[in-house]
């Protein structure tokens, strides 16, 4: 009797600890984004850019909705589309929520994806999602306060590529950046965390 | 020693039984390999400019591994398998893909965030709803034409 209530108790404690490893590592302080560093909070970042509207849009534009940013080109037949596809997907399961959410696509790849690609791009998906250009300087100041990186890869065919930084960042109302959605997280995942991210927009404008 | 290769031949014949309503037209029977085509999918191209993608999966029925070495479509100037790849930093890249070997009894899929037919310098628009033929191209010679259709631009998989 005695024996097996230790091994129960041995088998509590390391489903326990299991448990607190994987949410440190997952959601606690050891959450770790791209490289161990984390987005700067919108606040502290510096770019301005063009949306696909044409009109000027910097960090502050972010401010006072929580946001979703991620990094992608329109010329690539793969990740895009399907990053594309999932966020549609996600603020489709938001609903009209999905109105108080800035989605933003910035571009790395901004000689092919000018204004006119990228307002074309973005209309085949959901209509929150806008598309964010400039030049290749605007781009690299938004990536560093991203912590995003990305880097062109010359094709065999003449044509070439860019490597990027696909997870999406969640940042809260007041810019707060919340977490990462990583790229083909399933939606049962990601809207939850969108969901919390609004839920701080909330608290933030009570506190 | 009988035994075994009554077996071998009794699972090769089941085998073809159950291939045979997925077995495509231009299957090359010249061998024993039997390799089928599931859920051909594409996404409709926003013009020409850009690449197409397309999605499909392959599957061996036969006693030996094969490889997928290559594509052909006359949709595509330039028909290719590629690949993408998120490291650990949760940076994505995407490189042209080596020989894919399917193994005996195995599936291979070419699905969104892994391997997918890249259509290069496309010859006309990929329109919703339409199919276009894709060939597959194997290292034991077989070559596999499968109609692809064309979902939306946002498809996520062969449903839609």
């Amino acid at each position: 009797m005695g024996k097996a209530a230790k091994f129960i108790a041995i088998g509590a404690v390391a489903i326990v600890f299991a448990l607190f490893i994987g949410w440190w590592q997952v959601d606690g302080p050891g959450a770790g984004p791209v490289s161990g560093e984390r987005p700067l909070p919108l606040t502290a970042m510096d770019f301005n850019l063009t949306d696909q509207d044409g009109a000027d849009v910097s960090p502050a534009s972010l401010i006072g909705q929580p946001s979703l940013v991620f990094f992608g080109f329109t010329y690539c037949p793969d990740v895009c589309p399907t990053t594309l596809s999932d966020i549609s997907g996600w603020l489709d399961d938001l609903g009209t929520e999905a109105e108080d959410l800035n989605t933003i696509l910035i571009t790395v790849d901004p000689d092919r994806d000018t204004v006119e690609t990228l307002a074309e791009y973005v209309s085949y998906f959901h209509p929150q999602i806008q598309g964010w250009t400039g030049s290749e300087d605007q781009i690299a100041d938004a990536a560093e306060g991203f912590r995003a990186t990305y880097e062109k890869v010359e094709g065999a065919d003449g044509g070439y590529t860019m490597n990027h930084t696909a997870g999406v960042f969640l940042f809260d109302a007041t810019g707060r950046f919340v977490s990462i959605i990583d790229y083909h997280e399933p939606r049962e995942f990601a809207v939850p965390k969108i969901r919390r991210a609004m839920q701080d927009r909330a608290e933030g404008a009570e506190s | 020693m009988f035994k075994v290769f009554a077996k071998g031949f009794l699972g090769l014949a089941v085998a073809l039984v159950m291939n045979l309503p997925t077995m495509s037209a231009a299957q090359d029977a010249s061998n024993d390999t039997l390799i089928s085509v599931e859920n051909p999918w594409a996404r409709a191209s926003i013009g020409m400019s850009r690449p197409g993608g397309a999605y499909l999966t392959i599957r061996n029925d036969g006693k030996d591994t094969v490889s997928l070495v290559g594509l052909r479509a006359e949709i595509s100037g330039m028909a290719s398998v590629h690949e993408t790849r998120t490291n650990s930093d949760g940076v994505s890249s995407m490189t042209p893909a080596e020989d894919i070997a399917i193994p005996a009894g195995g599936t291979v899929a070419l699905e969104p965030g892994g391997y997918h037919a890249m259509l290069m310098q496309l010859q006309s628009p990929l329109v919703e709803g339409e199919t276009f033929p894709l060939t597959l191209l194997f290292s034991d010679g077989t070559e596999l034409e499968v109609n692809v259709p064309i979902l939306g631009v946002g498809a996520r998989g062969p449903e839609g």
